[in-house]
């Protein structure tokens, strides 16, 4: 069965910055529980000989030459923020620190 | 903030034993930055932009933007852990680093969790008395940097009473190694010391390697210093605490004792440590609780699904490992030898943390102990008197080129003090601040002779013990005509002047 409690789901909920309703938390243990429990099933077919992966396309090595290239303008940048001073963004006081 | 309880230095040191552990973030100065072809502002040639000038969509965590690495941002790394004397891993991926804070856009900071590029490595560094001492690295690894938050309203600019903040994402993306020590014991009485010296080392290895600018003014170069402490004869460790950017060689010394002291005091007390960030204060030398450990340390880390694996073949690995530079112990003994230094000379550098100066320095084409001169001298005094660091205020290539000009005779010892002090203040190269501020050595003999007879002629009785062989008579008429010249003439040229002036005249 599902490890996914109501505290879990509040607790994530939490983390993500979004607000939920008692009923909403209750019904969400339900589904992200069963969708778990689905996934869990995959564990059940796979055999200690296939690797795990975290990606589908078997390429590795894909990098970007250190050239310079396209940027966006600060006009263009800041026009797509709800505040700005001067060439800055304007956000909310935070309480929190830098990671 | 009132002051915590301290205990006295080596009564904590008795009853306790510290654990150090440092984990040190490098900025590598490629030209873009780690996953978007923005210039890179810890490259010297974007350090100056203007705010949001140095963004590109995935900077800003648009939606659709895709991230891409940057192949010299892994070169570098992997040098940097091949130097670090680290295994480099034989695959190894990014991760999602998840919180939500405003310095990233994207919610989420790219980082490496599970497979780091590099690990298990070991640094040695010198310390004061030239002993050796060996540094576990546990893991260096990829990331990138977060934005510049400024917090306006409130009366200490810091984030408590803050009104709001105001966001630069030039810095979001710049590349970032952070290398992890493993947990440092035995370093005893000399802990504050031993932080020091690895931090001090970390900046000669990325310099040496060129992947940074590695100046801790800037942010290229930032320590957190954990430390805990356990009773004598104890085996679990303590509980640590993390001192947050204690950014020059002097306050991880600092940062470190104060450390100590305060959580001997507490523990002897019978008190707990709290596991927490703390923050240092650099005008008040102390730390000062931050958050605890909390819920908000629950970042999810996951597979980077949007990049793939890096897995470095074993000949770009030795080409790398072909290019490293000389390891510092080698360098140092290198340095010494070629620079003619005593023992007490080249410690004396070493110790002021200012051997890649004196170094750049002496490639700027000055003699390596003018250089040791000026850095450890009058440049240091400053440095300290202002309380940053001696590389922050002036450049190798600025400090040679004043050498050159006292080597030259156009300054004197005097005013290329003065000279320093307009380079200090902005005002240019020394050869700028001799002409905007007129300093250079009066060495126009006419200009000097005129000077010296007019001191002549207002002293007679001077003059006559001059002529009947008392010399010594001569330094009233050379101080005269020092002043005269406001102190920009060479004393040496000015008394063989009087000499020659008094049989004439």
């Amino acid at each position: 069965m599902s490890e996914i409690t109501p505290e879990l789901v509040e607790h994530l909920a939490n983390l993500a910055r979004i607000g939920l309703t008692p009923e909403e938390v209750q019904s969400l243990t339900g589904e992200l529980g069963a969708i778990v429990d689905s996934v869990a099933k995959v564990s059940e077919v796979a055999t200690p000989d296939v690797p795990a992966t975290s990606h589908p396309i078997p390429l590795v090595n894909v990098f970007r030459p250190d050239v310079p290239g396209e940027t966006v303008t600060t006009e263009q940048a800041l026009a797509m923020a709800p505040e700005h001073d001067g060439s800055r963004f304007k956000v909310s006081a935070i309480l929190g620190e830098e990671q | 903030m009132s002051a915590a309880e301290l205990m006295d230095y080596d009564k904590a040191l008795e009853l306790f034993e510290p654990v150090l552990g440092f984990e040190v973030h490098v900025e590598l100065n490629t030209r873009t930055k780690m996953f978007s072809p923005a210039p890179n502002p810890a490259n010297e040639e974007f350090h100056a932009a203007e705010p949001n000038t140095l963004i590109a969509p995935v900077d800003l965590g648009l939606p659709g933007s895709l991230p891409t690495v940057n192949e010299t941002a892994v070169r570098y790394s992997i040098s940097l852990g091949l130097a670090l004397g680290c295994q480099i891993a034989e695959s190894s991926r990014f991760a999602r680093k998840n919180y939500f804070y405003p310095d990233l856009a994207k919610n989420y900071q790219i980082s490496q969790y599970d497979e780091p590029i590099a690990h298990d490595g070991q640094v040695e560094i010198e310390l004061e008395d030239g002993t050796l001492f060996q540094i576990p690295i546990e893991r260096a690894h990829m990331e990138e940097d977060a934005g510049k938050l400024t917090h306006v309203g409130g009366s200490t600019g810091r984030i408590q009473g803050a009104e709001y903040s105001l966001v630069d994402y030039n810095r979001a993306g710049v590349p970032l190694v952070e290398i992890v020590t493993r947990p440092i014991f035995g370093a005893e009485h000399l802990a504050p010391q031993v932080g020091k010296a690895y931090v001090s080392t970390i900046r000669d290895i990325v310099r040496g390697l060129g992947i940074s600018e590695a100046r801790m003014e800037r942010g290229n170069l930032r320590c957190d210093a954990n430390v805990s402490l356990r009773p004598r004869g104890q085996e679990k460790l303590g509980t640590r605490t993390e001192t947050k950017n204690v950014n020059s060689f002097r306050s991880v010394e600092r940062a470190v004792r104060y450390e100590i002291q305060r959580q001997a005091a507490i523990l002897a007390a019978g008190g707990t440590i709290i596991q927490e960030t703390r923050h240092w204060h650099e005008d008040t030398g102390v730390t000062s609780p931050g958050r605890p450990k909390s819920d908000a340390d629950d970042y999810r880390y996951f597979p980077e699904p949007d990049l793939l694996p890096v897995v470095p073949s074993p000949a770009l690995i030795e080409e790398l490992r072909a290019a490293l530079p000389e390891a510092p112990a080698v360098r140092r003994r290198r340095l010494k030898e070629q620079w003619g230094f005593t023992d007490l000379e080249f410690q004396d550098v070493l110790n002021s943390g200012l051997l890649v100066e004196v170094e750049e320095t002496a490639r700027f084409g000055a003699a390596p102990a003018q250089a040791r001169k000026w850095w450890t001298g009058e440049i240091a005094r400053i440095a300290n008197a202002q309380e940053v660091e001696a590389s922050s205020l002036v450049s190798p290539q600025h400090v040679s080129e004043l050498i050159a000009l006292v080597e030259n005779g156009e300054l004197t010892d005097r005013l290329a003090r003065q000279v320093l002090e307009g380079v200090i203040a902005g005002e240019g190269s020394p050869s700028d601040v001799v002409k905007s501020r007129g300093l250079a050595v009066v060495s126009d003999d006419g200009a000097l002779i005129a000077a010296i007879d007019e001191a002549l002629a207002s002293q007679p009785d001077v003059l006559q013990k001059i002529r009947d062989g008392k010399v010594q008579a001569a330094g009233a008429v050379i101080g005269a005509v020092m002043k005269a010249m406001k102190g920009q003439a060479d004393a040496a040229r000015v008394r063989e002047l009087v000499l020659e002036r008094a049989s004439q005249v």
